[in-house]
């Protein structure tokens, strides 16, 4: 019965929607960046479902519109790209330098932390692009040997994780630039961490997006360079 | 309205290109450059996709919830290696951003 009710799509979607709303709310009342509303959100939702022993499989085609929403709104981040270009065009060295070694940064520590704890090649390979937006993380795990799966799950919480801790690590850091707050958002946590970089404002949130396709091709370009090197 | 369907008709075009390179790049991403040309072209009308762009993009948090909550039937794949991956995802994490952030920002201050 409760699973039906999960399949219909207006349910889940008020659902989720509200869940959101009410996490926004508590966000903005608090201000902390522990509460932020893609941490606090994901976690009510599991328990909702959890507790009200609801099949995901269900709530995945009650909620499917608001998945299917990810791509366009990938899409509608050229339109900061655009507000900014001034921004871009100035500072193209030093972006496409910092992504570069950024991308190896991600590449190099993840797989040596990974193996230095134990973890299999198949775990290594599926963490390797764990920076990089789902889409083309899926496509370098599964051609370098890793889960899928395991990789997408990686990527949604490193870019949670990221969203959430970034403002307080670059605090910490001294990065204090608006283009560097948007491309470290971007680069190390994807879609997620550019949700929050838009909250910091337009070029830290235009960077942050320009940043999540830089990223995915210096990673797709990188992998299979490091390979021969690391292995 | 207009809005909107540049934004579905830009995300079509990049799929279709992405299917036909064999998906390495994902067509959101190719989507996005292709709108960003557009405008900056002028092929599409700024100020009308404006709204539409600055409202799904204001509110992309939302988008993560269902994958997000998709960690509830997948934790299974973690097996026995979740603290090396969790450890593993989150240092290099912060060690990208730091990296990242601090380039650039030497750069810039260098470049003024």
């Amino acid at each position: 019965m409760i699973n039906t009710l999960f399949t219909i799509q207006p349910f889940t979607l008020a659902f989720v929607i509200g869940t959101y709303l009410a996490a926004l709310w508590l966000y903005r009342r608090t201000k902390l960046n522990l509460l932020h509303p893609v941490f606090t959100s994901i976690l009510v939702v599991i328990g909702a479902l959890l507790l009200l022993d609801v099949e995901y499989a269900a709530f995945e085609q009650g909620s499917f519109l608001i998945d299917f929403m990810l791509g366009p709104s990938v899409v509608a981040l050229g339109f900061g790209l655009y507000e900014q270009v001034h921004l871009i065009r100035k500072n193209l060295l030093s972006i496409l330098t910092a992504i570069t070694i950024g991308s190896i940064v991600g590449i190099v520590s993840v797989v040596f932390i990974a193996r230095w704890m134990g973890a299999d090649e198949t775990v290594v390979a599926s963490l390797e692009p764990k920076s990089v937006t789902t889409p083309i993380a899926i496509g370098i795990s599964a051609r370098f040997g890793g889960l899928p799966p395991l990789t997408a799950v990686v990527v949604v919480v490193t870019g949670v994780f990221g969203a959430v801790v970034g403002p307080f690590v670059m605090d910490k850091t001294g990065i204090t630039s608006k283009i560097a707050r948007g491309l470290a958002m971007g680069s190390s946590s994807h879609g997620a961490g550019t949700a929050r970089a838009i909250e910091m404002g337009a070029v830290q949130g235009a960077i942050s997006g320009l940043s999540i396709g830089l990223m995915g091709v210096a990673t797709a370009i990188m992998v299979p360079l490091l390979r021969l090197i690391i292995k | 309205m207009y809005g909107i369907f540049i934004i579905f008709l830009f995300y079509a075009i990049g799929i279709l290109i992405s299917k036909l390179f064999g998906e390495i790049i994902p067509g959101s991403v190719i989507g996005m450059v292709l709108l960003f040309v557009a405008l900056m072209t002028r092929i599409v009308n700024t100020e009308k996709v404006k709204p539409v762009a600055c409202f799904i993009t204001r509110h992309m948090a939302l988008f993560f919830v269902p994958v997000g909550a998709g960690l509830m039937v997948t934790a299974h794949y973690f097996k026995g290696a979740t603290l090396a991956i969790v450890t593993a995802s989150a240092v290099s994490t912060v060690l990208v951003m730091i990296t990242v952030g601090l380039i650039q920002q030497f750069m810039e201050k260098k470049n003024d």
